[in-house]
C-alpha cells in the first residue's frame, strides 16, 4: 500500500475526474490517492466516479480555495 | 448457455443516451456507458468558478446517468485528436462551428476503437432520426456508420425499427420489437419512454451538449483564430474563451477580464502564460493580456482594467503590471477609460 498526490487544481469538471481516473489505473488495489482540486464540483463528482468503479472515498475536506479527496483504490479496476 | 452479451453505450448525460442504455440493459445485455470529453463539453458546473453560480447543483450529468443506471462510466479525454474535428470537419459545420456529423463519427470510431479493445460486442448511441437538422437525418444516420467503421455494430435503440436490422437485432442478442421507432423532434416520445422506465429525473433534453452550439463561444473562437493568423488552439485557449469578459481593443491582442471572485481566482492559474493586469489600491479584475504588446497598448490595457474595478471614478488608478510568472513587474498609473470609449466592437 502507497500512499500518492494528485494535483488537479484549476482543472475543470470532468478533468479532475479523467486525471483521477487515469492516475487510479496505475496503482494497485490498497493504494491511496489523494487529490487537490479547485473546481468544487469534483465534491461529487470524484466520489459518485468512485462508487461505480469500485474505489472508496475515506476523506473529503476543503482547504481555502482547495477541494481535497483522499481515495483507497479498490481491486476491480478492469 | 448463451454467452453474456456486451454494449458500450455513448453517455452525453441527457436524456437519449440515458434512454438508449436503458432499453438494451431492459434486455439482459451488459452496459457500460463512454463519456467523452472534447474540451468543448457543457457541464452543470462549468460555471462552477462562478461565485453567483455557487449555488446550483454541482454534477456531472454522465456520471450521474451512470449511477441511475447501475453501470459503469469511462470518461476518455479526447481533445486532442478532437482538434482535428474542428479544425477541418470534412462535413462541414452546423449553424456555429459545430461539427456535428464529423464528431458523432469521430465518437462512435473512437467508442469502436474501445469495444474492440474491451471485448464487447456492440455500441449504442441515443441519436433519433430526424432530430437533428445534420447529424441525425434520414440520410446521415448510414453515414455515420459507415464512416466510423462500426457499421452494423452501431445500434440506435430509440430509432431502430426505422432503420435496417443492425448485428445485434439479426444475431437475436436484442429483441428488435423492443426497440422504438421515434423520429423527428418531437421529445414527447422520449418523456414518456422515461415515465414508462420510472425515469423520473434527468438532464433537461433540450440542454445543449457542447459549447460549439453557442453563438457567442463560437464567435470567440473564430476571433481567436483570426488574431493568431492560423486556425489552432490548446486546451488553455478553448477553457479560457469560456471566462471572462473578452476585449479585443486592438487586432493584436486581446483582455481576458475576470467578472468576480470565482473567475479572478481561476484566471489566477494563467499568470504563468499571460502578461496580467491588476488595480492596486482598489478592488478590479484579474485581467491577462493575449496577443504581443507595447507600452502604449498596456497603458491602454491598464486603462480599461481601471474601468472595471473599484476605482473607475477615480482620476488615476494604479494598474501593476506582471510578466507571465511574475518575475517584471511595473506600475503604471492611469486615468480609468470612460465607458463610453470601451468600443461595442472590442466585445467579442
Ligand atoms: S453538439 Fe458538439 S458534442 Fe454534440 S454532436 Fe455537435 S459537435 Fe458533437
Amino acid at each position: 500500500m502507497s500512499r500518492h498526490q494528485l494535483d488537479a487544481r484549476n482543472l475543470l469538471c470532468p478533468m479532475p475526474v479523467i486525471r483521477t481516473q487515469d492516475r487510479v489505473a496505475t496503482l494497485a488495489p490498497g493504494d491511496m490517492l489523494e487529490v487537490f482540486c479547485t473546481d468544487p464540483g469534483a465534491l461529487n463528482d470524484i466520489p459518485a466516479w468512485c462508487r461505480l468503479n469500485g474505489h472508496r472515498v475515506l476523506e473529503t475536506r476543503r482547504d481555502g480555495r482547495d477541494v481535497v479527496l483522499v481515495v483507497e483504490v479498490g481491486g476491480e479496476e478492469r | 448457455m448463451s454467452k453474456q452479451r456486451k454494449a458500450v453505450a455513448l453517455v452525453s448525460g441527457g436524456l437519449d443516451s440515458m434512454l438508449a442504455a436503458k432499453v438494451v440493459q431492459e434486455q439482459g445485455i451488459q452496459v457500460e456507458g463512454i463519456n467523452f470529453f472534447t474540451g468543448f463539453c457543457v457541464e452543470g458546473h462549468t460555471h462552477a468558478i462562478r461565485e453567483k453560480d455557487r449555488s446550483r447543483p454541482k454534477r456531472n450529468n454522465a456520471l450521474w446517468v451512470a449511477e441511475q443506471l447501475g453501470m459503469k462510466l469511462h470518461i476518455i479525454d479526447i481533445s486532442a485528436d478532437y482538434k482535428d474535428v474542428v479544425l477541418n470537419p470534412k462535413h462541414g459545420y452546423g449553424a456555429n462551428l459545430n461539427p456535428c456529423l464529423d464528431c458523432k463519427i469521430f465518437m462512435v470510431h473512437k467508442a469502436l476503437e474501445w469495444m474492440e479493445a474491451n471485448g464487447f460486442d456492440f455500441i449504442i448511441t441515443g441519436e433519433v432520426v430526424g432530430q437533428r437538422p445534420k447529424s441525425q437525418r434520414a440520410d446521415t444516420m448510414p453515414v455515420v456508420a459507415r464512416e466510423s467503421g462500426a457499421e452494423d455494430r452501431l445500434l440506435r435503440p430509440l430509432c431502430a425499427k426505422n432503420l435496417p436490422p443492425t448485428l445485434p437485432e439479426r444475431e437475436g442478442w436484442v429483441d428488435r420489437e423492443r426497440l422504438h421507432d421515434f423520429s423527428g423532434r418531437s421529445r414527447k416520445p422520449q418523456m414518456a419512454l422515461a415515465a414508462a422506465l420510472g425515469l423520473e429525473e434527468y438532464a433537461q433534453p433540450a440542454g445543449g451538449c457542447c459549447f460549439l452550439t453557442d453563438e457567442h463561444y463560437s464567435a470567440k473562437l473564430a476571433d481567436l483564430w483570426r488574431a493568431r493568423g492560423e486556425r489552432d488552439y490548446d486546451l488553455d485557449d478553448i477553457m479560457l474563451l469560456k471566462v471572462g469578459r473578452h476585449l479585443r481593443p486592438r487586432p493584436h491582442f486581446k483582455l481576458i477580464i475576470g467578472r468576480e471572485e470565482g473567475e479572478n481566482n481561476f484566471l489566477e492559474g494563467y499568470r504563468r502564460r499571460f502578461i496580467h493586469l491588476r488595480t492596486l489600491g482598489h478592488t478590479g479584475p484579474l485581467v491577462l493580456v493575449d496577443g504581443r504588446v507595447d507600452r502604449d497598448d498596456l497603458e491602454l490595457a491598464a486603462r480599461i482594467a481601471a474601468r472595471y474595478g473599484q476605482g473607475r471614478s477615480a482620476a488615476a488608478v494604479e494598474v501593476q503590471v506582471e510578466d507571465p510568472g511574475g518575475v517584471l513587474s511595473t506600475i503604471l498609473t492611469v486615468a480609468p477609460l470612460p465607458p463610453h470609449e470601451v468600443a461595442e466592437s472590442w466585445h467579442v
